[in-house]
């Protein structure tokens, strides 16, 4: 009995070193888990990155600039993907590799506002920059109407084209580029045989390859922007010496987020701005330079096309006017590491209200959105109703012309369908839905009612007339 | 009785099982700079840097001159001081190793009332009407709700 009792003594004695070992290896397992975790985290914050190879000016590819940059690089090839809002990307399912949902089908009357245009064969909804290039390719607008080389400002990282094609000089091989049929430009070959022109949106665009300051690169913003500011009164302005480093941050976007149109034979893409920035400033500018971008199919007025004016409309709102970037609530800084690194999937602020506001606001995320929401609603009702007058205008314009008036005796109307249509375009081809300046956006919507009921008042009188 | 032989090699196997992690567990503390959690130097604060643009913010307020960190986000009672700055600890800690955090980091409810106990602390004499004010039924004026960027923010 003694001996089994000494005998189950010792195998209890085992059992407990044997648990006590597990035990205590568990313990030190733990803390050198915990050991290594505080040193990554410590080594997260000595560098802030490695330049593995070389990029000059003539490195367009983002590829290669990723071996270098690699957390910028994977959040740009996000803006392949496909996003929706209540407002924005409508139709894009997330393995819908296609073209975007097209505008045309959901809001019929654009189809009437562009009678005779190339926008009336074909306008969808936005995608991310990964596409711009590739959608230029298959836009009906280009493929089956003529386009010039001037395209390429925007829709590609050009800077090796234009240098090749102006020996050297930018501003040279972009006017020439610009002159050139479109495919002609795009399938453009260097003395090796090398395609010049590949590769979308990318970093060369923004960026100075041997410092990575931000800089604007697009001819025609540079031109811009000099006038804009010889208006205001600063002489021979050149962003990329006098900027500060936040106006850079929306410059950079201003390159191309914006109302342009070519200029002469030539087809300089000119950003219409010598007047100012406001609806009216741009009207005027054009009115001065007898321009018009096409005659209207249905009533024959000669109207002018708005693209898509968004550092034009911010910087008549709030955010502009607090000194609030582009890049703040569209490329939000997220911690990558110890790094702050702006968020390079470019994108609508809805989709990131985390970073994209709270940053400032210290509201909760479903306040901020019912307040976005809100604006957006009010601005969609009062666009749509801005729209129903402009073809209530159109209607009453065409049934004159079909009681026997003629251009003379609709000079009026047609007065007020000019207008009325660039407003109403100035504000839907705006991509906010009214965010980036409503009060300023409400106002511009108010004269296009006001405008387009007028010309109906003229077209219905001299309907009577007849 | 254990003789002496063994009982020395017992007592060296006793002191190897718990030597090592402790050897280690002391390595890892100080390597963390954990004695610094122990003083009120707002350095402590930015040991991981996840709030260096709070501490950058702070170190240009106007708060600097008289308010650390602790002074507004720790009570001032010397027990409950202690327990919130070890809760603080352990949940940052955890937060940060696991890396399972919401960014920008906010602040919980209960450390945002316990830094309005602060502000009403060293800005009593001036704010005493407002604090006081009758008809504060549900609950006291929170200092915060206008002033945002107290502290590290924009308005110092």
């Amino acid at each position: 009995m003694v001996e089994r009792g000494a005998a189950g003594g010792r195998e209890r004695g085992w059992l407990l070193a044997l648990l006590a070992l597990l035990g205590v290896a568990g313990i030190t397992v733990i803390l050198l888990a915990l050991l290594t975790n505080i040193f990554e985290r410590k080594q997260e914050a000595r560098q802030a990155f490695v330049r593995l190879v070389d990029v000059t000016e003539d490195t367009a590819d983002p590829k290669v600039w990723s071996q270098n940059w690699p957390l910028q690089y994977d959040s740009y090839l996000r803006t392949a993907q496909a996003t929706t809002t209540k407002y924005g990307g409508r139709g894009l399912g997330a393995s819908d590799g296609g073209l975007a949902e097209q505008k045309l089908d959901r809001d019929p009357w654009l189809k009437r506002v562009f009678a005779g245009y190339a926008f009336a064969l074909d306008y969808r909804d936005r995608r991310g920059h990964y596409y711009a290039l590739f959608d230029q390719e298959a836009t009906r607008r280009v493929t089956e109407r003529q386009q010039p080389g001037a395209c390429i400002q925007c829709h590609a990282s050009n800077l090796p084209l234009y240098r090749f094609v102006g020996k050297g000089d930018v501003q040279k091989g972009f006017e020439q580029v610009s002159a050139m049929p479109y495919r002609e430009a795009r399938e453009m070959k260097d003395d090796k045989g090398q395609p010049l022109v590949q590769h979308s949106v990318a970093c060369l665009d923004c960026h100075d390859p041997k410092s990575m300051a931000l800089r604007v690169t697009r001819p025609g913003f540079i031109a811009g922007i000099k006038a804009l500011k010889a208006k205001q009164g600063t002489a021979d302005y050149d962003p990329n010496r006098d900027a500060t480093r936040q106006e850079m941050r929306s410059f950079v976007c201003g390159q191309c987020h914006v109302e342009y149109y070519f200029k002469g034979a030539g087809k300089t893409v000119t950003y219409p701005w010598a007047n100012g920035l406001k609806v009216e400033e741009i009207e005027a500018y054009y009115e001065r330079e007898g321009f018009t971008d096409w005659v209207h199919a249905e009533t024959g007025t000669k109207l002018l096309k708005a693209q898509h004016p968004e550092f034009e409309v911010w910087s008549q709102g709030v955010h502009s006017r607090a000194g609030v970037a582009c890049a703040d609530c569209h490329m939000p800084y997220e911690r990558a590491g110890a790094l702050k690194v702006s968020d390079h999937w470019v994108r609508s602020p809805l989709l990131n209200l985390n970073r994209a506001c709270q940053t400032c606001h210290a509201v909760s995320e479903k306040e901020l959105e019912a307040r976005v929401l809100a604006i957006q609603d009010r601005h969609h009702a009062l666009l749509e109703r801005a729209a129903r007058a402009t073809t209530d205008m159109i209607d009453a314009i065409v049934s004159a012309k079909k009681a026997g008036a003629g251009e003379g005796d609709l000079h009026a109307a047609a007065a007020q369908h000019r207008k009325a249509q660039w407003r109403l375009d100035f504000v839907a081809a705006e991509n906010s839905m009214g965010f980036h300046a409503p009060q300023e956006l409400a106002r511009i919507l108010a004269e296009v009612i006001d405008h387009a009921r007028q010309g109906q008042l003229e077209a219905e009188r001299t309907t009577r007339k007849k | 009785m254990l003789p002496a032989m063994t009982r020395r090699s017992l007592a060296l196997l006793f002191a190897g099982l718990l030597g090592i992690p402790a050897g280690v567990g002391a390595f890892t503390f100080v390597y963390a700079k954990g004695f610094s959690y122990l003083s009120p130097d707002p350095r402590a604060c930015v040991n991981c840097h996840v709030m260096n643009p709070q501490y950058d913010g702070w170190l240009k307020s106007g708060h600097r001159h008289t308010a650390t960190c602790v002074e507004c986000h720790l009570p001032h009672a010397g027990l409950q001081k202690w327990v919130a700055k070890a809760e603080h600890g352990f949940r940052h800690s955890a937060a940060f190793t696991l890396q399972n955090f919401k960014e920008p980091i906010e602040i919980t409810q209960r450390d945002r009332e316990l830094v309005r106990v602060n502000c009403v602390r060293c800005h009593e004499a001036l704010v005493q009407a407002v604090a006081d004010a009758p008809g504060r039924a549900h609950g006291e004026l929170d200092c915060l709700h206008c002033h945002t960027s107290a502290g590290h923010g924009a308005g110092g």
